[in-house]
């Protein structure tokens, strides 16, 4: 569906005039850059609250349909929504694994009666989601995950531990990856995903603490917890497949999310505003001569980012290697990231030893903490080591 | 002051014809058996397939149609060049195109004679560089009250077949171009440079002593040349472009059938990892190409244009020099040979890496117009 130019601006008018009046003023905390490091009730309350208003307002889920609380629109309403939101400097959009991965594959592969019940309330932040991959001993080697998921009747009893649940403290339901048969042939086949409740006997959160300081993930423990059996999405063994299709979504590969606005827009103007107030030897940094050729090569890079993704918009200009763009966004895109936080995080002379919390840090030590909340964009979601490997076997073909 | 906005890409079905026909009349007429059996003669290049290209109306590709081009805008030299740089094809096609810009872009359609010759297959040279330096004024050739020029010019692209030389001059401090024809030069003017890319032909010329038949003057001449070096940049990173994709494709297939130690070496992180910075850097280099398709026209070329044309040289110089490099590397002792096709990327690397400016070059304009505006 195309939408015309005149009325995507009237739209993008609306949505500009509803934020000036609408985006809530600092609230005198400090809030999480992304949905990664919600740490606290305080924040959590104010989140839930400006998530409601926004999908009120019926800003949110634009491209969702309407009967699960969408707006049943063109998904480039919800890209103007995301913009403006970030043009406003608005607190960020939190219910991620709900909103971005959870929603677009209940769409894509769901039941009926898991749309009905689940994604509505994402939208309204009345449910919060969190995801169940990870264990302790297997990250990016996702295929070996050990936690149990045993039928007994209708219920399964799982044990076992994830890790770096986020927003798993507060979440009322959890995508679970867990093995519900020991003795397959391929581990892959002995994989089961469920939408699991989290307040129930025997699920405990445990947060932990951060390179940042800040709370926002957990260590979750199941022991003997029992879960209807009717959580199980798809088949019994039928697990792997559905949780690489929630990876095209969390990774950015497949689209259909309901907001990208889950973190704080850090953009490299941003990092030259800062740096252009910065002195060094009693001159401004930006008249270093090194200092100019390095913020070259961090204006190349976010170029290159944004006209690749113009480019894949425009399928003659593909190369020999299809899904390569889109299956390289994060690999490219967060690395960028990381190096350029951490650029203007160290180039503040004696400053750059401050960190949050200090009247004289530079942007109250937003870049420091920025660069460090960054690991979670190159880590989580599969690192950027094997985004690269991910790359040379599924784009350029290369052997395992 | 900001460097991202402009994100323009528009790319027209006819120009998506001219690549899928460039990419073909190259993999069918110039596979790398036809490139190596020019890589040691005179010219470089077979003169039946330039007849071809000249008959298919690339010689004209970036000019109007007013004066015997395509008229489908400069920007359609994009995919051409790209598809040549896919073959290492090398011809004099860079050379001429050139020449035909500053042409047109100095005099417009008052010099139509001279671009309509180059439309139908003379072969055009660009004397520019006085020394190495691409960033100097190379104005050095003077034009004496006799009408004759004074002095020589070096490293000019393609001299050895050109017919027609546009040479930058200065006439009593006043930059101008001369146009000489090449049978006007004396038998000995040329002495042919010893090219590291083997695809690619050069010479110094002296142009002492001979008479122009056309002098360009005036107030176009100033920026008719400054962006005929940034088309230069463009067209070159385009071809750089194609070249970079074909080593890429070169690497990735011995990888995936060369086996060390029982195993497929392509298996290999410290082989893997490098080789998808490759491809990376190719697919920017690739977006930086056809940004500047899209921003560049017949008009004073705008600030977004520059932008464009000198950070699409600066992407595609930079993976190329680094797929070279390990396509040489990757390929173990065979890559040390003179048979292994590396041997030509790693050349070509070398070769593209400095034309119409190298990195710093385009680094240092590119800090003065993004972080001083």
């Amino acid at each position: 569906m195309s939408e015309s130019k005149a009325a995507l601006q009237a739209f993008k008018s609306e949505v500009a005039a509803w934020m000036a009046e609408n985006v809530p003023s600092d609230p005198g905390f400090l809030l999480p850059l992304t949905f990664l490091e919600v740490g606290t009730e305080q924040q959590l309350d104010f989140l839930r609250e400006w998530q409601h208003k926004l999908w009120q307002a019926g800003f949110l889920g634009m491209h969702w349909p309407t009967e699960y609380g969408g707006q049943g629109a063109d998904s480039a309403y919800q890209f103007i929504v995301d913009k403006e939101l970030g043009r406003h400097r608005a607190p960020i959009i939190f219910n991620t694994i709900g909103l971005n991965w959870v929603g677009p594959l209940l769409l894509d592969m769901g039941t009926e009666a898991e749309k009905s019940k689940y994604i509505k309330n994402i939208l309204s932040a009345e449910e919060i989601w969190c995801q169940g991959f990870s264990e302790p001993d297997h990250g990016s080697d996702l295929g070996a995950v050990q936690t149990r998921a045993v039928k007994e009747g209708d219920e399964y009893v799982v044990n076992g531990s994830k890790i770096w649940t986020t927003l798993g403290n507060y979440a009322d339901h959890m995508i679970l990856l867990a093995r519900t048969n020991t003795k397959t042939e391929r581990k892959y086949d002995g994989l089961s995903f469920f939408l699991s409740p989290m307040k129930v006997a025997g699920v405990e959160a445990h947060p932990i603490r951060k390179v940042t300081g800040e709370y926002g993930f957990n260590q979750t423990f199941f022991t003997d917890a029992r879960i209807p059996a009717s959580c199980l999405m798809g088949e019994e063994g039928g697990g792997w497949t559905v949780a690489m299709k929630t990876l095209e979504y969390e990774r950015g590969v497949t689209a259909g999310q309901a907001s990208a606005y889950w973190g704080v827009a850090v953009q490299v103007d941003d990092m030259i505003d800062e740096l252009s107030a910065i002195e060094q030897d009693g001159e401004p940094l930006l008249s270093d001569p090194i200092v100019r050729d390095d913020l070259v090569g961090f204006m190349m890079e976010a170029k290159a980012l944004s006209l690749s993704a113009r480019r894949m918009a425009i399928p003659a200009l593909g190369t020999d290697y299809p899904m390569g763009l889109a299956l390289s966004v994060k690999y490219r895109g967060t690395e960028y990231e990381r190096r350029m936080k951490h650029y203007t995080a160290s180039k503040q002379g004696a400053q750059s030893a401050l960190y949050v919390g200090d009247d004289d840090a530079v942007s109250g030590g937003f870049w420091q903490r920025a660069y460090f909340s960054n690991f979670g964009a190159t880590i989580g979601g599969g690192t950027t080591q094997v985004q690269a490997n991910i790359v040379a076997e599924h784009v350029l073909g290369l052997p395992k | 002051m900001s460097v991202t906005p402009n994100v323009t890409m528009t790319f027209s079905e006819e120009q998506g014809m001219l690549l899928d026909v460039a990419r073909g009349f190259v993999r069918d007429q110039a596979p790398m058996d036809v490139i190596r059996a020019q890589l040691e003669t005179e010219t470089g290049f077979d003169p039946a397939l330039w007849q071809s290209m000249v008959d298919m109306g690339w010689a004209g590709i970036a000019l109007p149609d007013s004066v015997g081009g395509a008229g489908m805008g400069v920007g359609s030299a994009v995919p051409v060049f790209e598809s040549l740089g896919g073959g290492l094809l090398g011809t004099p096609l860079l050379s001429t195109t050139l020449a035909g810009q500053l042409i047109w872009r100095a005099a417009g359609e008052a010099a139509a004679s001279w671009l309509t010759r180059l439309c139908s297959g003379e072969v055009g040279a660009l004397a520019l560089l006085d020394h190495a330096d691409w960033g100097a004024a190379n104005c050095g050739v003077s034009l004496g009250s006799d009408g004759c020029l004074n002095g020589r010019k070096c490293f000019v692209a393609d001299a050895g077949v050109a017919d027609v030389f546009v040479v930058v001059a200065n006439d009593n401090g006043e930059t101008i171009l001369a146009i000489v024809e090449a049978s006007s030069l004396s038998s000995d003017a040329l002495s042919h440079n010893v090219v590291i890319d083997l695809t690619k032909r050069s010479a110094n010329v002296d142009f002492t002593g001979v008479a122009p038949v056309e002098i360009l003057r005036g107030d176009r001449v100033a920026s008719a040349l400054r962006d005929t070096l940034l088309l230069g940049a463009l067209l070159t990173a385009s071809e750089t472009t194609g070249a970079a994709a074909l080593c890429l494709s070169g690497i990735t297939d011995y990888l995936k059938t060369r086996k060390q130690f029982g195993k497929l070496i392509g298996s290999y992180q410290a082989l893997k990892h490098p080789t998808v910075d490759i491809y990376v850097g190719m697919e920017n280099a690739r977006s930086f190409i056809y940004h500047g398709a899209s921003v560049v026209d017949d008009d004073p070329l705008s600030e977004d244009a520059e932008t464009a044309c000198r950070m699409a040289k600066v992407a595609a110089d930079e993976v190329m020099v680094f797929a070279g490099d390990r396509s040489v590397q990757f390929h173990g002792g065979f890559g040390f040979t003179w048979d292994c096709d590396s041997t030509l990327f790693i050349r070509r690397a070398q070769w593209a890496q400095q034309m119409f400016g190298g990195a710093i070059h385009h680094r240092k304009r590119l800090a003065a117009l993004l972080l001083d505006s």
